[in-house]
């Protein structure tokens, strides 16, 4: 695909996405609500043929973040799926281990770090944090102590 | 009781007696054969992108080159294009010729360790005295370039730091023909070396569907065929000006990898060489005033793959959010593609094979089975300095 087939298949997922933003000629990002997020990203990784890159998850004061980062390797296009958690009590979301192996770490991380429920993921042990670490303390939200 | 329990588990680590890291491999096993692998890391987390977030933005390339010591180049660099994405600053060509060339010769240095360390693995000591003979010289034109041998601090948003003085620049390209013979040699001696061949060739395979599906980077992705490397995809600094290939193998295992090291070695010198003779004229920086709010994604081709930042400004002088993902945080869970049906004797190689590199992004603190945090940093730091004056009293 060149940059405006690229541009063009990405349409078909219009009707989750809540904002397009083009901020570079090689950086996308498209907003969504939180449910509709591991669908846009099974479709950028297999039917648009994407890398997946990682996730930054964001603690947001009214909300968490999860950005999904993708790369289009052939045009060095990066495609950002930003997913909008409302719940700051159980922050929760589908994961999308199931349909894109990668993401089985760093969602783990974000749940030990942020303190997000990854729904249906296959192995949500523990990655970063120490087995004895105190349940509910999630070093990486704003309230963390720096 | 699971299946899995029942078969013996051979414990590697959590400090690997070889790779000399904090990392903890659980191999289950049936007979000789490896039936499933566990990984556990982060027992010395370092807390990068909480720290990142108290430090202004021109403070963050120093801690960022921290992350690795091998990568001191590649992660600052990623970031700083990550923030220069976000403020929409471009540096000056002759700034961007520096980068490159301290990032090639970071990869240079990089590799023949990585050659070293394989050779020491299988036993073959020879190859680990040569690699780190020659990779001596190129830690020394580092030094000659940047003041330092790691950790260069060279990158800032806007350009570099410090300039490579013209005059020294026919010295830096003697030099480098001098590495660049010694490291033909090894090449050649390493690749047509029986032993290595019998000992490497069908081991550890990453198949080309595993290296897409674990989304890997770098030379374990190229060495399964997999034809991704951001200097080319993306180019940043003087990348897209210079005359490259980029070093692929179909195969998969560890002698795929070893040659695609080794022949992007000899690559990254002639590029250094390139950018070298090419280096035009001019400032290394531009002043930037202000970082705007938004937000950027930075990556740069590291050693072991793609080093990838995100930053996000809210207009303040510190990022309100800064991640970043080296790139064996990528490749260390395809061990799960490459080692489950080895024998346990290849599994050492085969898990050394993506150059695993564990100091990312880890923070240290002690928790006690009560739940309350025992050792803060001020009470590290005490421990650290009454260990030193004990120490002191014993040697001298």
């Amino acid at each position: 695909m060149n940059r405006e087939e690229l541009i063009k298949k990405l349409e078909e997922v219009k009707d989750k996405v809540t904002a397009v933003e083009q901020t570079t000629d090689l950086r996308i990002y498209l907003s969504c609500e939180a449910q509709n997020a591991p669908g846009i990203c099974r479709f950028l990784y297999q039917d648009c043929g994407c890398r997946f890159v990682i996730c930054s998850c964001i603690d947001a004061d009214d909300w968490f973040e999860v950005l999904y980062h993708f790369s289009y390797d052939q045009l060095g296009f990066i495609i950002t799926v930003k997913a909008f958690i409302r719940d700051r009590q159980n922050p929760a979301i589908d994961s999308i281990t199931p349909s894109v192996p990668g993401a089985e770490w760093i969602e783990r991380e974000m749940h030990d770090v942020m303190g997000i429920e990854f729904r249906n993921h296959p192995d949500m042990r523990r990655l970063i944090l120490a087995d004895d670490w105190p349940q509910g303390v999630y070093p990486e939200r704003k309230e963390a102590k720096k | 009781m699971k299946e899995s329990l029942r078969k013996p588990v051979l414990a590697v680590g959590p400090f690997h007696p070889l790779q000399e890291e904090m990392e903890f491999y659980q191999l289950t096993l049936d007979g000789e054969i490896v039936t499933d692998i566990d990984v556990r890391i982060s027992y010395n987390h370092r807390g990068i992108e909480k720290i990142s977030e108290t430090l202004q933005f021109d403070q963050v390339p120093f801690l960022v080159s921290r992350i690795c010591g091998i990568c001191s180049a590649s992660h600052p660099l990623a970031y700083v294009q990550a923030v220069e994405e976000i403020a929409g600053v471009t540096p000056p060509e002759r700034a961007l010729y520096v980068r490159t060339i301290i990032n090639e010769l970071e990869r240079v240095h990089s590799h023949m360790l990585w050659v070293g360390l394989a050779g020491h693995f299988i036993g073959y000591d020879t190859v680990f005295m040569w690699a780190w003979k020659y990779r001596e010289p190129v830690l020394d034109l580092l030094e000659e370039i940047t003041g330092n041998r790691n950790n260069y601090g060279n990158v800032k948003i806007g350009g570099c730091r410090e300039d490579i003085p013209d005059e020294l620049v026919p010295q830096l390209l003697k030099e480098l023909d001098e590495i660049e013979k010694k490291t033909e040699m090894l090449t050649k001696a390493v690749l047509d070396d029986p032993i290595i061949h019998a000992r490497l060739k069908g081991v550890g395979i990453l198949t080309n569907d595993a290296a897409i599906e674990y989304a890997v980077t770098g030379p374990t992705a190229r060495g399964s065929g997999v034809a991704i490397d951001v200097r080319r995809d993306d180019p940043y600094a003087a990348y897209g000006q210079l005359d490259w290939n980029v070093i692929t193998e179909p195969k998969g295992d560890v002698f795929a990898k070893a040659v695609v090291r080794l022949l992007e070695t000899l690559e990254s010198i002639k590029m250094t060489k390139e950018a070298l003779r090419k280096l035009p004229k001019g400032p290394v920086t531009v002043e930037v005033k202000q970082i705007p709010p938004g937000e950027g994604c930075g990556h740069a081709e590291a050693p072991r793959g793609e080093t990838f930042h995100y930053v996000r400004s809210d207009g303040g002088n510190r990022p309100i959010r800064h991640k970043a993902r080296a790139p064996s945080y990528v490749n260390v869970p395809s061990f799960r593609a490459s080692c489950i049906g080895q024998h346990i004797a290849d599994v050492t190689i085969t898990l050394a094979a993506v150059d695993p590199c564990y100091s990312c992004t880890e923070r240290l603190a002690v928790v006690d089975s009560h739940g309350s945090v025992t050792h803060d940093y001020d009470a590290l730091l005490k421990l650290s300095r009454e260990k030193t004056e004990r120490i002191k009293k014993e040697v001298l």
